[in-house]
């Protein structure tokens, strides 16, 4: 395919965002979350986010996380004005490290769920979600 | 905010002992982010349930801290363990200062 002048701007434009979007992401969440881990870099596996890939309405998503012998899971929701969304602590008697709940998002972004281990190791699961209507008023 | 706030809570009434048994919390409260503006165009304050907490006789089930991202109407679903017949209690602290309890009895047999 023989690439004509329009196509190769196009092409540069999105690129360059594609590559700044991330990193004002990342800032964000870094900070959230540092706040939860005290700093310490969370692994992957071990803790599952469920969210809608598509939300209609960012006034009321259904999340749900879940997260085998953790002491604690916190959710952000890194788009929003305010990324903490909620923090599960669990006690002696939650039969599962598991909960769900309803919560806003701003517009399309990224939800990120952090599980304090047992052994105060930290996991993380991403999801994005897409939302049509945004949920924090105007 | 005290009006209109009223919880509602399904807990199954009968069990067997160390079942695992699903639990289902709502509460009727706007959730007011702090974020929205009014039709002049002033901030309406935030007034949210920042704290809510499950216990099985008195001990703690789920300790949850709620942000302003929690939708109207906080809603929560989660599971317990439960060893012997007594009552789970359901706590919501509101940002105004306000608590709503809620108790409900499970009977294991």
């Amino acid at each position: 395919m023989e690439l004509t002048r329009r196509q190769t701007l196009l092409t540069a434009a999105g690129a360059a965002v594609a590559a700044v979007l991330p990193l004002r992401g990342y800032a964000a969440v870094e900070e959230s979350v540092a706040t939860f881990t005290g700093g310490v870099e969370p692994g992957s596996g071990g803790i599952t986010l469920t969210a809608p890939e598509i939300a209609e309405n960012g006034n009321t998503v259904p999340v749900e996380v879940s997260a085998p012998g953790a002491v604690a899971i916190a959710v952000f929701a890194l788009g929003n004005p305010v990324p903490p969304v909620a923090t599960f602590n669990f006690g002696p008697l939650a039969a599962s490290q598991s909960a769900s709940t309803r919560i806003r998002l701003a517009g399309t972004q990224e939800v990120v769920a952090v599980a304090k281990m047992a052994d105060g190791s930290f996991v993380a699961d991403r999801k994005e979600v897409k939302v049509t209507i945004g949920g924090c008023g105007g | 905010m005290a009006d209109g706030v009223k919880p509602r809570v399904k807990v199954p009434k009968q069990a067997s002992a160390g079942d695992t048994i699903t639990i289902k919390t709502l509460i009727s409260h706007k959730m007011e982010s702090g974020q929205r503006k009014d039709k002049e165009g002033n901030v309406i304050p935030r007034s949210i349930i920042n704290r809510f907490v499950a216990e099985f006789n008195g001990e703690t089930v789920i300790d949850v801290t709620l942000e302003p991202a929690i939708s109207t109407n906080p809603y929560f679903e989660f599971e317990a363990v439960v060893p012997e017949s007594g009552d789970f209690t359901f706590t919501w602290y509101d940002d105004d200062g306000d608590v709503y309890t809620t108790t409900k009895s499970i009977s294991v047999g």
